[in-house]
């Protein structure tokens, strides 16, 4: 650990990298709660927000602003030090599991390489149910209390068989090392078939995967397991006492959780930053993907803010395309396809796993809590630990051949 | 200027330490948790510090993030008060505190120089997760079975004296 | 890194265990006194385990740490039902073997 002191390019690159890293994250949370709101109002047959900026694309920021300047009150009675606690401990603790996640093959896409880096995200997970906890109780009122208690009792459980069915991928990978565990995905069998932890051989782990995006949705309460903070359930849960600021912390430590998880089913079930089509050869063509997808982005961007209803939108949005646009020609750089090939496909599939979320939040009814209780403990655990048994016979059997 | 290992070692231990003593001190239960979460975190990043990866993730996951929640739903659960302030006598308070912190220099003294002689040892292998769990399956196989007996007569135990007030 | 401050910091914090142990009233601060205790134990056998170079160390932390969970989980029952039949926390209401 001295030389981590010594050497002032390797601190002094840590920290550039973790500022990065969380600007880059704080605008996502922001825009992912932009996106939700158009997709789920897409679903739903109407526009969603429009109307603050081309698109509604500035409702963030007029959503962060009002979360700064809307009045918080604390509410009489309650244990000060732990109601100030509980929003600030849910969301640094969300914001933490990001510094593991590896965005792309070269060290520089990684904060840091730990080699207990899923037991590490785990371990962080499993401290979340504090925030919800202390938040439910802190709030000093029946309903936060109530709604505190359910929702940790359902993180508590659902946290058991989300462990459990990462362990089918730790057999086959046979480390904890994230970015070992994706670069023994790469490669294919049958001459065709991608070796993602989902399709590959010993034992394709579709159950583990199903087990544990399941468990990931139960564990970030999101839809159909948010019995404990919807709506018209207990009020608002275990947040109903927190106005503005605080409420803003728990609402993205909630996305925050949905990021990493995604980001966590990528890593280990679909191969990471591993390019589902091979690059060479023939199918070289395949390394200029990320460009053409950008270059389509711009186009379809381009023509719609030409023909946008208000004149700021008509103005700006051809301004957005024609920076996609310089993005594209910059992907489409020698020096450049070879790296962004990493972080492209990465972030492509964990876009595709939160577009299901968000997916499944305008789709689903929520489960009642017994219902929800009854399918964590009596299918979801025996499942994941069927598949831990499986998999390590399956893994037994390759190894002994 | 000590080394970087030094400094990390006493930031941590300042805390664990401060955290035990919070949680004397300290007359809600709830803010006693709080407090010995503190000291567990802490404790974990002294292992991380000693090598002990394993042993560190186990004991986030395990101790701070499963049987300290217990502790947390018991205490919300019970709706446990504030601790009532008694008379302390006042030799004890103003005569006890100072003695007892001199009694704690002179033992940490003493350990101190009973183990100076102990050098530190090289760093473990990084495959220590891989000897820890293969040590675990072999040697201590016999401990490892039994402690899942274990774990099944606790949860049996405590089912059946949660059903117990029906 | 000598081993000798990671022993004294585990002396340090089973004292401070102990007298959380004497000294608080409530059942449930005086259970989790024994949890302290038992985080300062692993904390010395952490630190052995690294002295003598011997992994058998860290399996007894995780022995340690199962056998902490069990005993959580069944006393903390036990706690409930006290403090259910007597309402009150209170360690010198609890002395009577009668429940």
């Amino acid at each position: 650990m001295s030389d981590f002191f010594a050497q002032p390019s390797v601190w002094l690159v840590s920290i550039i990298k973790v500022i990065v890293v969380m600007a880059l994250m704080m605008t996502a949370l922001a825009y992912l709660s932009w996106f939700e709101r158009k997709v789920v109002a897409h679903i739903q047959s109407r526009w969603g927000p429009y109307r603050v900026g081309p698109h509604g694309l500035l409702q963030p920021l007029a959503d962060g602003l009002k979360f700064l300047f809307k009045e918080d009150p604390t509410p009489g009675g309650v244990d000060k030090l732990v109601y100030f606690l509980a929003p600030f401990l849910a969301m640094s603790l969300a914001l933490c599991s990001i510094a593991v996640i590896p965005f792309g093959p070269s060290p520089l896409l990684q904060v840091a390489n730990v080699n207990i880096g899923l037991l590490i995200i785990l371990a962080i997970t499993s401290l979340g149910v504090y925030g919800v906890a202390l938040g439910g109780w802190a709030s000093n009122s029946k309903y936060p209390l109530l709604g505190g208690l359910r929702s940790s009792a359902q993180m508590v459980s659902y946290e058991l068989s989300m462990t459990m069915s990462v362990v089918g991928v730790v057999l086959m990978a046979g480390t904890f090392n994230l970015r070992e565990i994706i670069t023994q995905q790469q490669g294919y069998w049958l001459g065709f078939i991608p070796r993602w932890n989902l399709l590959a051989p010993p034992f394709p782990q579709v159950l583990g995967f199903f087990v544990y995006f399941v468990s990931a949705i139960a564990e970030t309460n999101r839809v159909p397991f948010d019995l404990p903070e919807a709506e018209t359930e207990l009020v608002a849960g275990f947040h109903t006492e927190y106005a503005s600021f605080k409420f803003a912390m728990f609402f993205m430590a909630e996305y925050a959780n949905m990021i990493t998880v995604s980001c966590l089913a990528t890593l280990l079930f679909f191969g990471g930053w591993l390019s589902p089509l091979p690059t060479t050869g023939v199918m070289a063509w395949t390394l200029y993907i990320p460009a053409a997808a950008l270059a389509a982005c711009a186009v379809i961007l381009f023509i719609d803010g030409l023909r946008y209803s208000t004149k700021f939108g008509r103005i700006v949005l051809p301004i957005l395309s024609l920076a996609l646009a310089g993005l594209a020609a910059v992907c489409a750089l020698d020096g450049v396809v070879q790296i962004i090939q990493g972080p492209f496909w990465f972030l492509s599939k964990v876009f595709l796993f939160l577009f299901f979320y968000v997916w499944l939040r305008g789709t689903l009814p929520r489960f009642r809590y017994d219902q929800l209780m009854s399918f964590g403990w009596k299918l979801l655990l025996p499942l994941s630990i069927a598949n831990v048994v499986l998999t390590s016979g399956f893994v037994l059997a390759s190894m002994s051949k | 200027m000590p080394s970087a290992q030094i400094i990390v070692f006493f930031i941590l231990a300042a805390v664990a330490v401060l955290g035990a003593v919070s949680l004397i001190v300290q007359r809600h239960p709830i803010r006693s948790a709080l407090s010995l979460i503190v000291v567990m975190v802490s404790l974990a990043g002294l292992y991380l510090l000693q090598g002990a990866e394993l042993v560190a993730a186990i004991q986030i996951i395990v101790y701070a993030g499963a049987i300290m929640v217990l502790f947390v739903f018991v205490i919300m659960l019970l709706n446990a008060g504030e601790e009532e302030r008694t008379n302390v006598s006042r030799i004890a308070r103003y005569a006890g505190l100072p003695l007892g912190f001199f009694l704690l220099l002179q033992l940490a003294w003493w350990v101190g120089r009973g183990t100076q002689g102990m050098a530190t040892v090289a760093g473990q292998s990084p495959a220590m997760t891989r000897n820890l769990s293969r040590l675990l399956f072999t040697d201590f196989l016999l401990p490892f079975e039994l402690t899942s007996i274990l774990i099944l007569v606790a949860i049996l135990g405590a089912v059946v004296l949660a059903k117990r007030e029906n | 890194m000598p081993s000798s401050y990671y022993l004294v910091l585990s002396a340090v914090l089973f004292g401070l265990g102990v007298v959380a142990f004497v000294f608080k009233r409530n059942i449930i601060t005086i259970f989790m006194s024994i949890e302290l205790m038992l985080n300062a134990v692993n904390l010395a056998f952490v630190t052995f385990s690294r002295h003598l170079g011997n992994l058998n160390g860290q399996v007894f932390v995780f022995f340690v740490i199962v056998v902490a969970a069990a005993e959580a989980a069944v006393g903390l029952a036990i706690i409930i039902l006290i403090a259910k039949h007597r309402q009150s926390l209170n360690v010198e209401r609890v002395d009577l073997l009668k429940l």
